[in-house]
């Protein structure tokens, strides 16, 4: 027991020292300063902005950015950075939930195929490739056209879509791991599949798999956007970035400012992500390591 | 070759049948009854009657999906509810709308990623390398319908080149594929770099500098000649995914394609018409990564023995 918490303990460092290291370079930082930034935007919104993200004033509507109204009002109105604030609550934490139990999932899956191979492995395989094949927005389609729009479809189908993925990457780091001799000195001292599973390959390829993790987020970010400006995300009056974008989109003409800082928000959040990654990626030293195909 | 074409073709038919089970499911795994999201308000039980007996929805599913899939080999893929018009008709008007625009991406992704990919690979390291390979990858970053969006606000709204929206004439096909496109360039760029690389290492490349050849001769003539195998294979792997990109941008570009057909119906719980767009974008998908398969068998031998 003493031995697992102090065997944490001491991963927690060091992957909290790589994440300071890629935030001490010039990359790292700006990237993820300025995720730091969209993160407390969200949480501090309701502090940050004097306006109420669905509170309506008609009389309001279409006025251009200035001092009191940085990023404009909607045709509703609305201010369009309170939106974008709130809305940063919504997209954020539907893209983090939904790739984070993808990749419970994915890991669990794809170490289980990995480690123990032969008809079970095949079968996992099997189903997972064949979301490997599509598009994720096709599937994420596949999968609202089935669940229903909403956050809870929306939900589903990032999960969904990114699980081959994460399996598929589990599954080849296990499989390179398990044939190591620590693993075979640790089946020959007895040690049950689980253990092994959990002890020693789990934790080996948690760092490629964490930052294929970040990536994909940075990737669900805008397929949550895309299915948000299909309408199919969040339904009104919920604030998304994506559904901003999509009744903005038929305003192009009258209030410019409505679509384009939502996009610029989307854009910037998942440009940090892939910078910010790819920091990390070189800090790890683990680039070779992603080839998931 | 013969032996990989058949291994590989029967590969496709578990893949759709599985991708035709779960459309099919659709209709079933909506919640509530499913005629009761197909009628519309104010319908007589005649009516109901009527609807449960068009969909064969009173017979077992096994039945029901037998039933549906052997009018879609067939050729019937229903009728659309709201729209009121054989489905059939509407996917085969969109379908050319989708095909120019996935094809012109296709190939201006492919002219623009090749040429990107060689300069980078010339000058090696050089800013020129490192500004256009960052043009690139920050372009396929970003979300392509709000590429789509801004790309409207400049040359339409602004400047006035090119028409907002529709389909009429080749001007309007200008924006949506530059947006489609622009994404995919990237990884084009990224493949032939790379494998111009490669290449610019061999020991015929370095006959060829002592032989006196002229050095832009050996990179488009011999080395890009080399590379450019890689390349071909990721673009025909790709089709599929400039059909799941031609969705978003047909949207946004109000283009009568397949994507505008399907996000339509989605949002009028048009299901008929849901399910057969979903399974002709699948099925092209599905072409796709075939034929992307076969070049890749057919350059290299190899490949062909990885199929068991």
């Amino acid at each position: 027991m003493s031995a697992a918490v102090q065997k944490t303990g001491m991963l927690g460092t060091i992957r909290r020292s790589v994440a300071w290291r890629a935030l001490a370079t010039i990359k790292g930082g700006v990237a993820g300063g300025f995720l730091l930034l969209v993160v407390l935007g969200a949480i501090f919104a309701p502090v940050l902005t004097p306006y109420d993200y669905d509170i309506q004033a008609l009389t309001n509507a279409f006025q251009p950015p200035s001092l009191a109204h940085p990023m404009g009002t909607d045709e509703f109105g609305r201010d369009v950075l309170t939106r974008i604030l709130y809305g940063a609550r919504t997209s954020l934490s539907v893209s983090v939930v939904a790739i984070s139990i993808s990749l419970v999932f994915g890991m669990t899956l794809g170490a289980a195929a990995g480690y123990f191979g032969g008809r079970f492995d095949r079968m996992v395989m099997v189903v997972v490739d064949l979301t490997w094949s599509f598009p994720e927005i096709l599937v994420a389609l596949m999968l609202v056209a089935i669940i229903g729009p909403g956050v809870t479809g929306t939900l589903v189908a990032i999960c969904v879509a990114y699980l081959a993925q994460f399996t598929r990457l589990t599954r080849s780091q296990v499989m390179a791991l398990k044939s190591e001799t620590y693993v075979e000195a640790a089946r020959g001292l007895g040690a049950s599949h689980a253990f092994i599973l959990f002890r020693h390959l789990l934790p080996n390829c948690l760092g490629p798999v964490l930052v294929a993790g970040m990536l994909a987020t940075g990737d669900a970010i805008i397929l949550e956007a895309t299915l948000g400006f299909f309408g199919l995300g969040a339904q009104p009056p919920t604030p998304s970035w994506g559904g901003m974008m999509s009744s903005g989109s038929g305003l192009l003409f009258k209030g410019p400012w409505i679509i384009l800082f939502p996009g610029l928000c989307i854009a910037l959040t998942v440009v940090a992500i892939n910078l910010f990654g790819d920091v990390l990626l070189a800090k790890l030293d683990i680039r070779d390591r992603l080839r998931v195909v | 070759m013969l032996g990989y074409v058949t291994r590989r073709v029967l590969m496709l038919v578990p893949v759709f049948f599985a991708v035709s089970v779960v459309i099919f499911s659709m209709i079933h795994m909506l919640p509530g009854d499913p005629i009761e999201n197909l009628l519309r308000v104010g319908s007589s039980p005649a009516q109901r009657e009527a609807l449960t007996a068009k969909y064969g929805l009173d017979r077992p599913l096994v039945e029901q999906y037998l039933l549906w899939m052997s009018n879609v080999l067939t050729g019937d893929l229903g009728t659309a509810i709201v729209q009121r018009r054989p489905v059939a008709q509407l996917v085969a008007q969109a379908l050319p709308y989708s095909l120019s625009l996935g094809g012109l991406a296709l190939c201006f992704s492919t002219v623009l990623g090749v040429v990107v990919g060689t300069i980078a690979a010339s000058w090696r390291g050089s800013w020129l390398d490192q500004g256009l390979m960052g043009g690139v990858l920050f372009g396929s970053m970003l979300p392509n319908f709000w590429i789509g969006l801004l790309m409207i606000l400049v040359f339409s709204v602004s400047l006035g080149w090119t028409p907002v929206s529709g389909a009429r004439g080749w001007e309007s096909l200008v924006l949506p594929v530059l947006t489609i496109g622009l994404g995919g360039t990237a990884l084009v760029a990224r493949v032939t770099r790379i494998a111009m690389i490669d290449t610019q290492g061999k020991d015929f490349v370095l006959l060829l500098h002592a032989k006196g050849v002229h050095p832009l001769t050996i990179q488009v003539r011999h080395v890009l000649r080399h590379a450019l195998i890689p390349v071909v294979t990721i673009l025909a792997l790709r089709i599929g995914w400039i059909l799941g990109g031609a969705v978003t941008v047909e949207v946004v570009f109000a283009r009568p394609g397949l994507g505008s057909l399907l996000i339509k119906s989605l949002n009028q719980h048009d299901y008929p018409v849901v399910q057969a767009s979903l399974l002709i974008l699948a099925m092209a998908v599905m072409l796709g990564t075939l034929m992307g398969d076969l070049l890749q068998a057919a350059m290299d031998p190899r490949f062909r023995d990885s199929l068991t």
